[in-house]
């Protein structure tokens, strides 16, 4: 039988989405449900002196008016922090409570305040519009650089600041600066991001008064995890009488990894209330109130050699939280940044120091890559930069702090296990015609254009889950991932998995795992995932996990069932359990040749009336069923890295840039399905050059989301990309059994730096903020004419 | 959304007596509808104009191309007679919103809300155009008075809007990248005796750009605009454009227009 890992199989879930059958929370509507509509806070910084609710529990059709009295009178508990990180000092991480209804203070545009049931979304809007809510305006801290020196928006978190960490050895980098011939500086800006998944937000809730139960259906990454953290934080109620059921989700990116005020609010109401409730988030809510991605302001500083090699390495960063600390958003700026900002090279001294900074903004947490692209972004602009200033080829300076030998142990934190980083950057190279560059730059310029190439090498530490390593870092629960094999007596196979699909195809990629590991046809196997009440538990699907720690998950379920089925197969054709070999789906008797189907074992284990039989198939010492579960704790992060190589062309007159050529070759380990592979690159590559040249997160100095709508936010549109070129390198991973390594960050890890070093490089070094919008490009297009005019 | 009455009436006479200043004509409702479920506005009647048959269709003449009011963006790109008759004008049709908003949006709407950074109107006023209303004929330079602001008066509706045919044209625009809408647009017109240079955008109500129109209607030809020093005054000043920008892409864009025809 052929192996189904390594092909490109269609994806399994593409028939109801793209017939329009998904089903997605905003899809189920269940009886009698009410509307929910949040009175949110228009100021960004505001003392909440009274909520005044009487005329709207007046207006027609509203059923109940809850706010932030109610919410603390019944003890509800608030949104949290996951990671513990603590500061340089030795001092734990300021950490302001963060209730799901404001009851004194608002801290950012958004911020729920109170919430109305009706029995129609109109009639619970013009509810909202009733409710009336008393403001004393306060300054507003908006700029995180700023931060620090601004009053304390939470009562006991002194200059805004979270922590100020340290990760690394000052006293190492002062000497190892001592010795550099070149000290090469940058300073960055990694701008904000809102996530923009194509679904907003929602909630639908379903109170069984008999029961007692809540069910949940929510946009989640992470069901089990929203449940736990509901249960035991939130107090809404015991785990037993809470399941979540994330259905079909689309796109989270990140922002949805958090629990968030409205499902925490619904599911307390509905309890209140004694009617199920569906809340769907409008767009500006989702701009408003998901939680939005980077905004670092780094300096950082590399030591150089005269022949280019890296001595040392320093970074100085701000990260912004936004108003409050959530679930990764304080590891997010500490350990996914600092241990990946030495990048791909041995750099013999290294330390990154973070201080983490409120403002009254939306709260900031992972998106799509999570403090690795801040940290690539930060080195490879340093790399170029350096490149640049000692006259020396981008990739030469690269190739020449490569690290040759694996396992390498990188500066900071992370031992990576496999990777050859030389040949991905020479097969880069060679794709995108590298040397033919030169030829290709002078064209653009007899046509009046700028052209530009730029080069990134990655690695990045994701999988996130080696339970010991996370804790050790701060992490409040250990990131292992599990699995439930189910061979049911009629030969179909449930397939039940703690991670969560979002639109990472686990529907196809686990189930070709499982079909090669059972060999059983793939359309035999059902991937169920998304729900409390199926499936044992885990910890959900976000910085590139779901394959290489769920995915093995099952594959150790399957070599489970294998192993029961071998013990039941010896006793149905009366041999010894090491003479059956299982191969293909069939337990063989390898002398006789007498061989029994998995399908016919799995029936076999459930026991039907044998007539005739005599003898039960069942082993002395196991039970009926073939049902077997696993939980699978990596030994390491994985570590997927590569080389991208960006060509863009400048039109000096408008500033608009296009992305003419775009190369990417990456070194995921083994690829289960290459086409889905490449999907996940491209739509990281997109996200990246989203951030390079389009996305323009701004707030004014009052607080207010200036970008809340598609008519100011830029989002990438495919005519704003070219045809990508991707390659692939492969090293296997040796934390894992299947070889592989995560796929899902990596694009938007790579690509921002990659096309910012083009332009850069096409603006003759000149240096510019991300996004490189036209005006500002136009701009620096200007005064280099202004310098090359008095050069000449 | 706010409840209202919503009315479907079949002749112009029957909507003009339906409104009041309390009312709002719907026809593609590429603004109206999006303003109204953000609750920045809100009527009692809404007036769909939509199966009034007579404001739909176009018209070409001798000199002039007519275009009637609930006409889409989606039928004046494709038309075989605007393309004939005025390139330039499908082109730019062609080239408002994306396919959702070419296929409901219509040119009374465009004209009537007067977005600062329409397309529409910039092809009225170098088009020397006509807009007739079902109360009298106006000319685009009067039309268009300010920011969303017209010379309709309540009650009044525009029917057609008639374009003079130029002897060449073209329009450019440079897209904001978000909405798509004009960071800046500038439709060149090269009538008989004159040319007009309209510009939109990069003001709060479309304008002749009069130094850029005398120029050209002097020599036609780009190198007479080359290097022209549009001045930024006035200009609008946003996060998306600053007004030097702004005025750096009306010179440019004129000349390409030029160069484009």
């Amino acid at each position: 039988m052929a192996s189904l890992v390594g092909s490109r199989v269609e994806r399994k879930e593409d028939t109801r989405f793209l017939q329009g059958k998904g089903r997605y929370t905003a899809d189920i509507n269940i009886a009698n449900q009410t509307y929910a509509v949040f009175v949110r806070s228009p100021h960004a910084r505001a003392k909440i002196k009274s909520v005044d609710t009487s005329k709207a529990l007046k207006s027609s059709g509203v059923v109940g008016v809850l706010t932030g009295k109610e919410i603390a009178e019944d003890k509800i508990g608030g949104l949290i922090a996951g990671w513990a990180i603590r500061s340089e000092d030795g001092s734990e991480m300021k950490v302001p409570a963060n209730p799901p209804l404001a009851k004194d203070i608002a801290n950012f545009v958004g911020e729920p305040i109170a919430v109305v049931f009706a029995e129609t979304l109109d009639e619970a809007k013009e509810g909202a519009e009733k409710v009336k809510v008393d403001y004393k305006v306060l300054k507003a801290v908006v700029d995180p650089a700023e931060a620090m020196k601004s009053d304390a928006i939470h009562e006991g978190v002194d200059k805004n600041l979270c922590y100020d960490w340290l990760l690394g050895d000052r006293k190492a980098v002062d000497e190892a600066f001592a010795k550099a011939d070149k000290i090469i500086k940058v300073d960055l800006i990694n701008n904000r991001l809102v996530p923009n998944a194509m679904e907003p937000r929602a909630c639908v809730v379903d109170y069984n008064i008999a029961s007692e139960e809540i069910t949940l259906y929510t946009t989640s990454q992470n069901p089990h995890l929203s449940r736990l953290v509901m249960s035991a934080f939130g107090g809404v109620a015991p785990e037993n009488k809470l399941r979540v059921v994330a259905p079909d989700v689309g796109g989270g990116f990140g922002s949805k990894i958090n629990v968030y005020n409205e499902e925490i609010v619904c599911s307390w109401a509905s309890k209140k209330i004694e009617r199920p409730i569906k809340w769907v988030a409008e767009r500006t809510e989702s701009f408003l109130t998901d939680t939005h991605g980077r905004d670092h302001v780094t300096h950082a500083e590399l030591a150089v050699t005269n022949d280019g090699k890296f001595l040392g390495f320093k970074n100085e960063t701000i990260a912004n939280l936004g108003a409050y600390a959530r679930v990764f958003g304080t590891v997010t700026p500490t350990y996914l940044f600092g241990p990946c900002a030495t990048g791909v090279y041995v750099i013999p001294a290294a330390y990154s120091n973070v201080k983490a900074v409120y403002t009254n903004t939306a709260p900031v947490d992972a998106y799509r890559g999570a403090g690795r692209p801040e940290a690539t972004y930060t080195i490879e602009r340093l790399v170029e930069k350096a490149a640049m200033e000692l006259g020396m080829d981008k990739t030469e300076i690269r190739m020449k702090n490569f690290p040759t030998q694996f396992p390498f142990k990188q500066t900071l934190v992370h031992t990576v296990d496999s990777g050859d980083y030389v040949a991905g950057l020479e097969k880069a190279k060679q794709m995108a015609d590298y040397a033919g560059f030169e030829a290709r730059r002078k064209k653009s310029e007899a046509n009046g254009k700028l052209r530009g190439i730029g080069v990134s090498s990655y690695f990045e530490a994701c999988g996130i889950a080696p339970s010991a390593a996370v804790m050790s870092l701060g992490c409040g629960v250990g990131l292992w991932e599990s699995a439930e094999v189910r061979f049911n007596p009629t030969g179909q196979i449930s397939v039940f998995t703690g991670a969560h699909s979002h639109g990472q195809s686990h529907d196809t990629t686990f189930a070709q795992i499982a079909a090669d590991e059972l060999g059983v046809p793939m359309e035999n196997i059902d991937v169920v995932h998304g729900d409390t009440d199926k499936g044992t538990f885990g910890m959900g699907t976000y910085g590139s996990r779901s394959l290489t720690v769920g995915g093995i998950a099952i594959v150790n379920a399957c070599k489970k069932i294998v192993a029961k089925g071998k013990r039941v197969a010896a006793k149905m054709l009366e041999v010894n359990e090491d003479e059956i070999e299982f191969k293909d789906g069939e337990f063989v008797a390898l002398k006789s040749n007498k061989k029994k189907t998995i399908g016919e074992v799995a029936f076999a284990c459930y026991l039907p009336g044998q007539r005739d039989e005599m003898k039960s198939p069942i082993p002395e010492g196991d039970e009926p069923g073939l049902i077997e579960s696993s939980f699978f704790d990596p030994a390491n992060f994985s570590f997927p890295a590569g080389s991208h190589i960006c060509e863009v062309e400048i039109d000096p007159d408008t500033g608009n840039v296009k992305v003419e050529k775009y190369t990417a070759v990456d070194d995921f380990g083994r690829i289960v399905n290459p086409m889905i592979v490449e999907g996940q690159v491209h739509g990281g590559i997109a996200q990246g050059i989203g951030q390079a040249l389009h996305e323009n997160t701004q707030y004014d100095e009052t607080g207010q989301l200036m970008t809340a709508s598609y008519m100011d936010y830029t989002m990438p549109r495919a005519d704003n990309f070219p045809e990508f070129n991707l390659g692939f390198t492969c090293t296997h991973a040796t934390s894992n059994p299947l070889g592989v390594k995560g796929c899902g960050e990596a694009g938007a890890i790579a690509s921002p730096p990659t096309v910012m070093n083009a332009v850069i490089d096409a603006l003759g070094g000149q240096e510019i903020s991300m996004p490189a919008t036209a005006e500002k490009v136009w701009k620096a297009c200007k005064s280099m004419k202004k310098s090359n005019a008095k050069a000449a | 959304m706010k409840s209202f009455n919503y009315h479907a009436p079949k002749d112009v006479k029957d909507a003009s007596k339906l409104a009041s200043s309390n009312s709002a004509f719907l026809a593609g409702g590429m603004t109206t509808i999006p303003s109204m479920k953000l609750g920045l506005a809100s009527y009692k009647d809404v007036i769909d104009i939509k199966n009034i048959k007579k404001l739909s269709g176009i018209k070409v003449s001798g000199k002039t191309v007519t275009i009637g009011a609930t006409t889409k963006h989606v039928e004046v790109a494709t038309s075989k007679d605007v393309k004939k008759a005025i390139p330039a004008l499908a082109k730019l049709a062609g080239n408002i919103g994306d396919a959702q908003v070419r296929n409901r949006g219509t040119i009374g709407g465009s004209i009537s809300n007067n977005d600062p950074s329409a397309c529409y109107p910039s092809a009225c006023m170098a088009l020397n155009a006509v807009i007739h209303t079902n109360k009298r004929k106006i000319d685009a330079e009067k039309f268009f008075t300010g920011m969303f602001e017209t010379a309709l008066k309540s009650g009044e509706l525009v029917e057609a809007v008639e374009f003079q045919i130029p002897e060449k044209a073209d329009y450019q625009k440079h897209p904001n990248p978000a909405s798509r809408y004009a960071i800046i647009g500038v439709f060149v017109a090269k009538h008989k005796k004159d040319v007009n240079v309209a510009v939109t955008g990069a003001k709060s109500c479309v304008y002749i750009d009069k130094d850029l129109s005398k120029k050209l209607s002097s020599s036609f030809s780009a190198s007479a605009i080359e290097g022209m020093n549009v001045k930024s005054s006035g200009m609008n000043s946003d996060m998306h454009a600053s007004a030097e920008y702004r005025a750096n892409l009306v010179s440019l864009y004129a000349k390409k227009a030029v160069e484009a025809c």
